[in-house]
């Protein structure tokens, strides 16, 4: 152990700190129950309604809100945009743990969790889960050993190890695989609903599902790492790095602007446009998801003084977050409709869900307590 | 060769043997579930109810009308399920029958989304849960004999053959007796065609089938995109590289 053992002064047990542990304890508390039960009595699916909260939100969303890693990777190894590059280890910190929880909520929603590990030995090239499962479990490799170098410098024997896994011969094919496989799965999560065309409402149905689901995954990486960014400033009693968030404020827009109007052309050429006046259920739908957590966020942040201001830039990207949380779950659930279910998730999906998200700030935070994620320059000398 | 069924919805009397001959053949219990205001029972498909009868009140010349109609697994010859199973547990058998290997299967139920007749279902209520769904008595007919619910059936309702002699006869009928049945085969283009095919004397809208199951190849709407990735990830990596290569030109002694 390295007399730098930890990396921040604040106390780590504050009562935030507690109130996490017992969402984590309850949610694991959940996880057993539905384990020993199985799916019929510790969930609210069905045969009308298969897919429901841990899929929508645990798995899709997660991966989504996950996507930081690879789009700030690429910017700072591929496009070399050194600005970044002190965010670069939260931002992977972030994919790995987002992984991390999609991997449990995956392994709790199958009906069959002891046989999760069939998908790497029947291939079934033709299943776009089969392409998600081995390109989420690349990544989560991927994410393990650019994630590796800073548990090892708890372990002064492993040194060369570690220089060996912060070398640019490792770390570049490691951040090239990232995107690539990013790429594979985050527009998969779309291609899962290619195969309900007649299901899904006009206003998500698309051959183009796929790539909609790669464009907004990258807007909400962006965002989810500025709101991070800010969050964590605020908690470590750091100044928050106004040039950094200024920069992924811009990022966003631009990724809004590319993602907006892909939709956009997408409804036009299939002339689906007149369904978001339509004044349905849907439509109002897709005037919040799209209108509201989209577009209005793009127009704002292509304002300078909206990314400078702390406060209004959180309320912005955080509108980007709960835009892509809804886009997910719209599509979920639309192409379910018509399978004859009802469905709310019951309590335990719902302890489950916290006690991940719940579990994952815990373990952020215990991440930069300890482990060189923040400013690593300063520490690693 | 490819077996087919042709069920002639016109000659179907209600009567639920074949309902009763599913559950024999496949022990399933026979469940019990309260009046539901229909006459159709079971209410809906289960994971150990294959099969059913679905009846469906109408009026034709002014005069009140009764259609019955079966409702199971079609047996598409390019099943959506299979191709959505990540590893292959759901498979279209050259006799026909779409099958199940419970083995394999990790319980992801994407086969229930994808499927576009609704027919996969799920045993919610065990700790090893299975998808079920009928499964054409793959057993007998690799053994010669006919599905269960055929041999049960005492109206012949269903015809059961080589594939190509089924289209042929739901063809034959529909010429052979004009004014008795609509013309259209439901199943003959459906999701790229189905085993079990469906001929009626009533829009097949109004039986309860779905007339906007796109005419074409389920697995087509998934492999458009699946087929692209590996050339786009290979295109990806080399322009990344050369991307990365070109910004990052004279930083080489810089730690990364």
């Amino acid at each position: 152990m390295t007399s730098q053992s930890r990396y921040h002064s604040t106390r780590f047990f504050t009562p935030s700190t507690w109130v996490l542990l017992l969402l984590l304890i309850i949610g694991a508390g959940a996880a057993l129950y539905r384990l020993g039960a199985g799916l019929g009595p510790a969930t609210n699916l069905s045969d009308g309604n298969p897919w429901g909260l841990w899929i929508t939100f645990d798995v899709l969303t997660g991966v989504a809100l996950a996507a930081g890693g690879f789009t700030i990777t690429c910017a700072v190894y591929i496009l070399n945009w050194k600005k970044y590059k002190p965010i670069t280890r939260a931002a992977t910190l972030t994919a790995f743990l987002g992984y991390l929880l999609v991997m449990i909520g995956l392994f709790l929603d199958i009906g069959k969790p002891w046989s999760f590990w069939h998908a790497w030995v029947f291939w079934q090239p033709h299943s776009v889960m089969f392409e998600i499962v081995v390109c989420l479990t690349l990544y989560f490799l991927v994410l393990l050993l650019e994630f590796l170098p800073w548990l090892l410098t708890k372990f002064s024997s492993l040194s060369k190890l570690q220089r060996i896994l912060e070398s640019k011969a490792v770390i570049f094919p490691l951040v090239i695989a990232g995107i690539m496989l990013s790429y594979g799965h985050q527009s998969s999560l779309g291609g899962l609903f290619l195969i309900t065309p007649d299901r899904l409402h006009p206003l998500w149905s698309t051959p183009m599902l796929h790539n909609l689901f790669f464009l907004s995954a990258i807007c909400a990486g962006l965002a989810m790492v500025s709101i991070e960014t800010m969050l964590s400033s605020n908690a470590f009693g750091k100044e928050p790095e106004s040039d950094i968030l200024e920069g992924l404020g811009r990022g966003t827009a631009i990724a809004l602007l590319v993602y907006t109007a892909a939709r956009m052309i997408d409804l036009g050429v299939r002339g689906n446009i007149p369904y978001i006046f339509e004044g349905s259920g849907a439509s109002q739908l897709f005037l919040f998801e799209f209108g509201i957590c989209a577009v209005l966020p793009m127009i704002f942040l292509a304002a300078k003084t909206i990314r400078t201001s702390l406060p209004s830039l959180l309320f912005f990207q955080g509108l980007v977050l709960i835009g892509v949380v809804f886009y997910r779950f719209n599509v979920v659930l639309s192409s379910q409709q018509q399978m004859g279910g009802t469905y709310f998730p019951s309590l335990v999906e719902i302890a489950v869900t916290v006690g991940l998200v719940a579990g994952g700030v815990f373990l952020y935070r215990l991440a930069v307590t300890y482990l060189p994620i923040f400013a690593p320059a300063e520490h690693s000398k | 060769m490819a077996k087919g069924v042709l069920v002639d919805i016109t000659k179907c009397i209600g009567c639920r043997s074949c309902q009763i001959a599913c559950k024999a053949w496949h022990n399933h219990e026979a469940g019990y579930e309260g009046l539901n205001g229909t006459y159709t029972m079971p209410n809906q498909l289960s994971a150990d109810t294959y099969t059913r009868i679905s009846f469906v009140e109408g009026e034709r010349n002014n005069q009140p009308t009764w259609s019955f109609v079966k409702n199971q697994c079609l047996h598409c010859q390019e099943p959506a399920c299979a191709s959505a199973c990540p590893v292959g547990a759901l498979q279209k058998t050259k006799e026909g029958p779409v099958i199940y290997d419970q083995w394999k299967c990790i319980g992801c139920r994407y086969c229930m989304i994808a499927c576009p007749f609704h027919i996969p279902k799920y045993e919610w209520d065990t700790l090893n849960p299975w998808v079920q769904k009928c499964n054409f008595c793959a057993d007998r007919v690799d053994a010669g004999m006919e599905p269960a619910c055929i041999k049960a059936c005492p109206m012949n309702v269903m015809y059961f053959d080589d594939y190509e002699k089924v289209v042929q006869e739901a063809k034959n009928r529909i010429a052979n007796h004009p004014g008795k049945y609509i013309n259209h085969i439901y199943g003959l283009n459906e999701a790229g065609g189905t085993s079990w095919i469906y001929i009626s004397d009533r829009p097949f809208q109004e039986l309860g089938f779905d007339t906007q199951v796109v005419k074409a190849s389920y697995p087509s709407f998934t492999w458009a995109s699946l087929s692209k990735i590996p050339w786009k990830a290979v295109g990806f990596a080399a322009a990344l590289s050369a991307i990365a290569v070109f910004r990052n030109r004279g930083s080489r002694k810089e730690d990364v």
